[in-house]
């Protein structure tokens, strides 16, 4: 699926607008739980997303705002779900780290790093078996890759030549630490499922032309049954692991470190394009932003207004059925 | 279905036997020493509208995927809201005898049955090994298996066509009006000896066979408690923490008043299990301790019982016919 510049652009504001008005409504205590924003990632997720077809499935991590709301996750459902409502995508019992859109394809998130890796190839797997010619695509991190469960979850997607999308948001951080004490220097996220036989490419992640030009190739790869692809995109996290805060100031990185990414930004990068190609002019611009803008209002005055779960509610659901 | 080994000619203890040529090697699969991964995978799967079956050769090997068990699996269906179901079946076999050793005997039943989300069975019987992984298969929820290596070697009824054990339900496998003895498992077996020896004491057992761990309908246990007002539980895995002690604790809250003695578990004790038969053979308890145990009890002398089982040969083995390693 081909989307335009501006579909595109599209995606990737709605994801910045969204996870701005989390930071400015934080403080308000109301959403009570955590919530790890990708502010700075928005073209990792638009970009693979806005290349998939509406029928495959993704999967994702902790920072899955991003890629929930790019596949076409219900917005009202992700913002009642971090206030704790029952109107929630998950009804108050997930939160911000356990988002789900089965209407779209959002197959769930998990917070415990890779966890929901091998998950996905699963449900690759049962593709598979069915003759159907769908992908999973499944997000996580630079860290992710130091666990044994992605590497059995890359072996095993091998094996059985599986439709999966390994893509692997470097943002050169697991929480405070750098890639020196987790990995030898060097050596390359991609490189490791190329040694383990797979196609891999490696792109800017903040560049959603990139994005999509190598998502073609991955998935055009993995649905005409030559097996996974590994996509690395280097990117990187504006605002603190956790939480709605800056932390350029605490140690672990430099203020002119985040600045020297934030000219980066993938939509100011967009943006400009969109402008000197003459595809959009300023005004229709800012149109669009209003737009979502009221959108995310709506989303937002819902989910204040919304019914807390009641309390026998957390005793239900242990079992299906 | 997959599993290590769950296509090879060895066909997990004969389980699996013609699987592979029956429904094709694409559907009876073997895996890649991946434990972990693979469970997440057959979670994935599940997630996805498949119903498929894990099976680990031994409980040991499980614990590497605790991870995907606990954390994902067992909580899928609640923390999205009740949006998705994961009906997977994992099925473990408790390994014992012939130097299994440290990490080849584990039989982790209390630690699964734990957990919210997670169903556990354990079958004693050919009919309910047939039964309880047909609902299992059938059960929109996580299942736990845990099928005994010594009861392969058992012989039974087995009803045929789509023969289900309701999960949750134990059964009373001989009624009786003095005591009552609830097993897990091999331990089942192990009550139903002890029974046929307290007979001669003039002693008649209630043995109740528990089936599931989780969920589990206590009533049955309360109503043969309130009949015999003696409990013994015989469970086939350490004292600490265990299933028994859970039994114990129910029947405590719930008939306090019918018993007339402190009920008692008959577990492994708290150790590794250990390797040499010269160590295992007085580790794990035999009918004979179940029936001295009930005349303590009861205030019945058992001194003239006698303890038959090695008269059937070595100890470490469930029957003559085995002859190792495996």
């Amino acid at each position: 699926m081909t989307a335009s510049l501006l579909e595109l652009y599209r995606s990737m504001l709605l994801i910045r607008r969204v996870e701005e008005r989390i930071i400015d409504e934080y403080a308000a205590q109301e959403m009570r739980c955590p919530v790890h924003l990708c502010i700075g990632q928005e073209a990792v997720a638009s970009g693979v997303c806005a290349t998939l077809d509406p029928t495959d499935k993704v999967m994702s991590g902790h920072r899955s705002h991003g890629h929930y709301l790019a596949k076409g996750g219900d917005l009202r459902r992700m913002i009642a779900e971090i206030y704790g409502k029952r109107a929630g995508c998950s009804l108050g019992k997930g939160g911000s780290m356990h988002l789900i859109d089965l209407t779209c394809g959002f197959m769930g998130s998990a917070p415990i790093v890779a966890s929901t890796i091998p998950i996905a190839v699963g449900t690759a797997f049962a593709a598979k078996c069915r003759g159907e010619h769908r992908i999973t695509a499944v997000f996580f991190g630079d860290a992710a890759v130091e666990t044994g469960a992605f590497h059995e979850s890359v072996n095993f997607a091998l094996v059985h030549s599986l439709p999966v999308l390994f893509v692997c948001e470097d943002n050169l951080y697991s929480v405070y630490t750098p890639l020196e004490p987790r990995q030898p220097a060097g050596r390359g996220l991609a490189q490791l499922a190329a040694g383990m036989g797979m196609a891999t490419a490696k792109g800017d992640g903040n560049v959603v032309k990139d994005v999509v030009r190598l998502s073609e190739t991955a998935i055009n790869h993995a649905r005409s049954g030559q097996g996974p692809y590994f996509l690395e995109f280097t990117t990187y996290r504006w605002r603190e692991h956790c939480g709605p805060n800056f932390d350029n100031d605490i140690g672990y990185r430099t203020q002119a470190e985040f600045e020297t990414w934030q000219a980066l930004c993938p939509i100011g990068q967009c943006r400009s394009e969109l402008i000197s190609s003459g595809t959009m002019s300023e005004n229709e611009l800012v149109s669009i932003d209003r737009q979502l803008n009221d959108n995310i209002n709506a989303a937002f005055e819902a989910a204040k207004s919304a019914s807390f779960p009641a309390s026998h509610e957390a005793l239900e659901q242990v079992f299906a059925n | 279905m997959i599993g290590l080994g769950t296509p090879d000619p060895k066909g997990v203890f004969g389980s699996t036997v013609g699987l592979a040529d029956k429904y094709g090697t694409e559907r009876v699969l073997d895996m890649p020493v991946s434990e972990n991964a693979l469970s997440g995978v057959v979670l994935g799967s599940a997630i996805d509208g498949m119903r498929p079956v894990l099976t680990h050769q031994r409980v040991d090997f499980s614990l590497v995927s605790f991870e995907q068990i606990i954390n994902q699996a067992a909580k899928w269906h609640y923390m999205y809201g009740g949006q998705a179901t994961a009906p997977l079946v994992i099925r473990m076999i408790v390994g014992r005898g012939w130097g299994q050793g440290p990490q080849h005997s584990q039989s982790l039943q209390s630690i699964f049955a734990h957990i919210p989300g997670l169903k556990v069975v354990m079958p004693t019987t050919p009919a309910d090994a047939k039964g309880l992984l047909l609902s299992a298969i059938f059960d929109d929820n996580p299942v736990i298996i845990l099928e005994h290596r010594w009861l392969y070697n058992i012989e039974g009824p087995v009803p045929e066509g789509d023969h289900r054990t309701p999960i949750g339900v134990p059964r009373v496998v001989r009624p009786g009006k003095d005591i009552t003895i609830v097993g897990t498992s091999y331990m089942t077996i192990e009550a139903l000896r002890a029974a046929a020896m307290l007979v001669d004491l003039g002693i008649e057992a209630e043995v109740i066979d528990l089936r599931t761990i989780n969920p589990l309908d206590h009533e049955p246990i309360i109503e043969s408690v309130r009949k015999t007002s003696h409990l013994i539980v015989a469970d086939t895995s350490w004292r600490n923490c265990g299933v028994a002690g859970e039994i114990v604790a129910r029947v405590a809250e719930d008939a306090f008043h019918y018993l007339k003695s402190a009920p008692q578990r008959v577990t492994l004790p708290d150790a590794p299990v250990p390797t040499s038969h010269a160590l295992t053979d007085e580790f794990y308890p035999r009918a004979i301790d179940i029936a001295h145990l009930a005349g303590d009890m009861m205030g019945i002398s058992t001194s003239g019982l006698s303890d038959n089982s090695a008269e059937n040969g070595m100890l470490d083995v469930p029957d003559n016919s085995f002859r190792g390693p495996f």
